[in-house]
This record gives structure tokens, sequence and C-alpha cells, in this order.
């Protein structure tokens, strides 16, 4: 243990690197990122031996040879490469010295709320998003349910923002998206019989469907973190069931 | 249908999936080109490899590995981590569709075809898993190749001087 710098110096790095950590899981990092990211800016603030522990739902991080040690709690968890982008962009200008550790302290501090794409642009993805990945799934060029299904994925997507609002449940607004998905789906095929109401479904899902958490909790764990693949891969069965559970009850009660 | 409209369609429409996915997600503006490039490319490779009868798991392990490639070039180019531009360029191959229905013949009670979904996630899935870990390995190998020539060369040239 070196006297070179005092406790506060160090605070500062452990709040500097959980912080981070915390964005950049948030943001939907891999975990190696993530604790390789925190190792440098540690590093490069001038810290020995600086030891780092990451998993999906919590941030570990001791310095200083084991005398000060914190944690950080991860609530709320989706995908946002924005600020996976933007804590990557600090911690190379921290490197290359062109900012300091206040300022690092500073612009860190300002990357939670950083610009996301207006609502309605988020909702327009989604649309094109699902209509034309059904066109490409389908592999038999149905055009008529082209317009469906970018309806269905677009309203979809936002009921899904919406709800998100209200509750702290992710498995709640999942589900109830996926039954608006399908009592609309089972409305349009109602108003033009020639709409099939499992390729609608289909494409619209899309959106939500949790194959991009199942391939990063395969990630994680080639990459051997075991413990944050295991969470992940229970979080994407969660969201399968969520989705499979919504539409499969819609299904049921209208009886298509 | 015409094969040449076949292929435009499949270019353009792979394209603008991964670049609507990339608008709900949230990908910096900069990356925005580039991911949706690298879905094109993907789904591309998945789909000539599967019309070639290649099988679902190979044309998954060869399309994800072009994505890893793509994205670990675009990375260095960009100076952006590779996930961004990973994710969206994947949307087309994931397997959210089968792990959905999945669901939904279990739910119905159709067992039987709800065990070979899953079976088939979790091959796709491990498939695409693969495919990312030997492109990150052979970039690494690449690079490390090159600056080891890369130093020999420059060796070279000094003693020659």
């Amino acid at each position: 243990m070196s006297d070179k710098h005092d406790t506060k110096f160090y605070q500062e790095i452990l709040d500097i690197c959980l912080t981070a950590g915390r964005l950049m899981i948030e943001g939907g990092s891999e975990m190696y990122r993530v604790e390789d990211t925190m190792l440098r800016i540690a590093r490069n603030a001038g810290a020995e031996d600086p030891r780092v522990f990451a998993t999906p739902t919590c941030v570990f991080m001791s310095l200083n040879g084991g005398n000060l040690s914190q944690m950080k709690q991860v609530r709320d968890r989706n995908i946002n490469l924005e600020l996976v982008d933007r804590v990557n962009a600090l911690s190379r200008q921290f490197a290359a010295k062109q900012i300091d550790l206040q300022q690092l302290k500073e612009k860190i501090v300002q990357v939670a709320n950083a610009p996301s794409f207006p609502m309605w642009l988020q909702v327009v993805g989604a649309a094109i998003l699902s209509a034309t990945l059904m066109v490409l799934f389908m592999d038999n060029y149905d055009w008529v349910d082209f317009p469906g299904a970018a309806l269905v994925g677009g309203v979809g997507f936002w009921a899904y923002c919406e709800f998100k609002k209200y509750t702290k449940v992710r498995f709640l607004s999942e589900l109830i998206a996926a039954m608006v998905m399908g009592l609309l789906a089972v409305g349009l095929n109602w108003l033009d019989s020639q709409m099939i109401v499992d390729n609608i479904l289909i494409g619209a899902l899309m959106t939500l469907v949790p194959g991009l958490a199942l391939t990063n909790a395969l990630r994680d764990l080639f990459m051997g973190d075991l413990l944050s693949g295991i969470v992940r891969m229970c979080e994407a069965v969660l969201t399968a069931l969520a989705l499979g559970g919504g539409v499969g009850m819609i299904l049921k009660f209208m009886g298509v | 249908m015409p094969f040449w409209l076949e292929i435009v369609i499949n270019v353009a429409f792979s394209y603008i999936a991964s670049v609507g996915f990339a608008l709900t997600i949230n990908v910096p503006h900069r990356a925005l080109n580039s991911s949706g490039i690298s879905g094109a490319v993907g789904w591309m490779a998945y789909w000539f490899c599967f019309r070639l009868g290649m099988g679902r798991m190979v044309s998954n392990l060869i399309s994800a590995f072009l994505i890893g490639i793509l994205g670990l070039f675009f990375a260095r180019r960009k100076k952006c981590p590779a996930t961004i531009f990973n994710i969206p360029a994947l949307v087309p191959l994931v397997p959210g569709m089968p792990a959905y229905q999945a669901v939904r013949a279990l739910v119905a009670g159709n067992y039987t075809q709800g065990q070979e979904l899953i079976l088939r996630v979790a091959i796709v899935t491990a498939a695409i898993g693969l495919g990312f870990l030997l492109s990150t390995m052979c970039i690494e190998a690449f690079y490390r190749i090159k600056y080891r020539h890369f130093k020999k060369i420059m060796l070279y040239m000094k003693r020659k001087r």
C-alpha cells in the first residue's frame, strides 16, 4: 500500500469507475468490456492493483490493496448503445490525457441523460423492422401482411414503452405489449381475412423478442463470465415466456 | 419472382431492418450506416449458405463469423466498441422467432413441437456464439501476425539504411 494518495482520491476513482460500469451494464455491454473499461480508468488515474467484478445486477470494485471496496446495484437493464459508446469515448479521452479526473467525473454524470432518438422515430424504426423481417423470414414474399406487420409492430413497441413507465416489472410490460399485439393482429384478420395472424405476429414480435439477450448470454458464457451468462439467460427465458404467454392467451380467448 | 429481384429485396430489407432496430436501441448516429451494412452482409451470407443446403447451424456460424469480423473492422475505423455494430446486425439471424413459437406451442399444448423448437433455439444460439468467438480469435491472430511482420520489415529497413 502506498501513501502517495489520500482516501478522498481513491473514493473519487471508485465513484467514477462504478458509475461507468453501471452505465455500461444499463446500456447492454458485455461483461468483459465493462470490467476492462473500469480497470483501465482506475489504472490511468494512478491507482495500483484495482480489482473489479461485474454481474448484470451489481458491480463490485476494490482499490488500494483491498482497503477500500464498494459496490453499486444495477436495477434497470435494457439495450441503449449510446451509453456504451459515450463511456467508451470518455475512457479513451482520459487514457489519452485529453481530460483530467475532475472533468471525467463531471462528464460521466452527464452521460446518464444522453440524448436518445425521439419516440416517433423509434416507433417508425420498430415498424419498418417488423415489416421487413416478416418478409425475410416468411420466404414467400407475402406483401398482403406487410402493412399489417408494420402497424402491429409499431403500436406494440409504443405500448411496451408506455407501459414501461408505469411498472417496474419488465415481465408485465412485455406481457401487456404482447397482448396488445395479439389483439391488433386478430382485429386485422377480422377486418381482412387475407391477413394471416401468425405471419403478422412473427414480424411484429421481432421488436421485443429475446434472441439478442440469448446470444449475448452465450457470449458471456463463452468469455468465462458464467454468472452473468446465466443471469442473462434467465432474463431471456422470462421474456420469451411473457411474449408467448401473452399472445397465446389472446389467441385462445379469441379462438383463432 | 426473378432471382436478381430476390437478391435486391433481401439486401435492401436486411439493411433496413438492421437500421430500424438500431433506431429502437439508440445506436449513435455515426454508427447507423455501418451497422446496416454489416446486417445486410450477415443476412446475405446466411441466405446464400442456406440456399446452398449447408443447414441452419453452419449458415448461422458463417454469417456470425462475418458479422463479427466486420464489427471489429468498423470498430477500429470508427473508434466505437464492436458491440454497437454487432447487436443491430445480428437481428435478422437471432433465434427470437423460434423462442416465441416454442412458448406458444407449449401454451397451445403441442409439447413435441415445443421441444423441437427449443432445441432449434439452442442450436442456432450456440452457432452464433461460436461464430463470434472464432471471429474474435481470427482478428487477434491476424493483427498479431501483421504487427510481427511489420516490425520485421521496419528492422530490415533500418539495417539497410
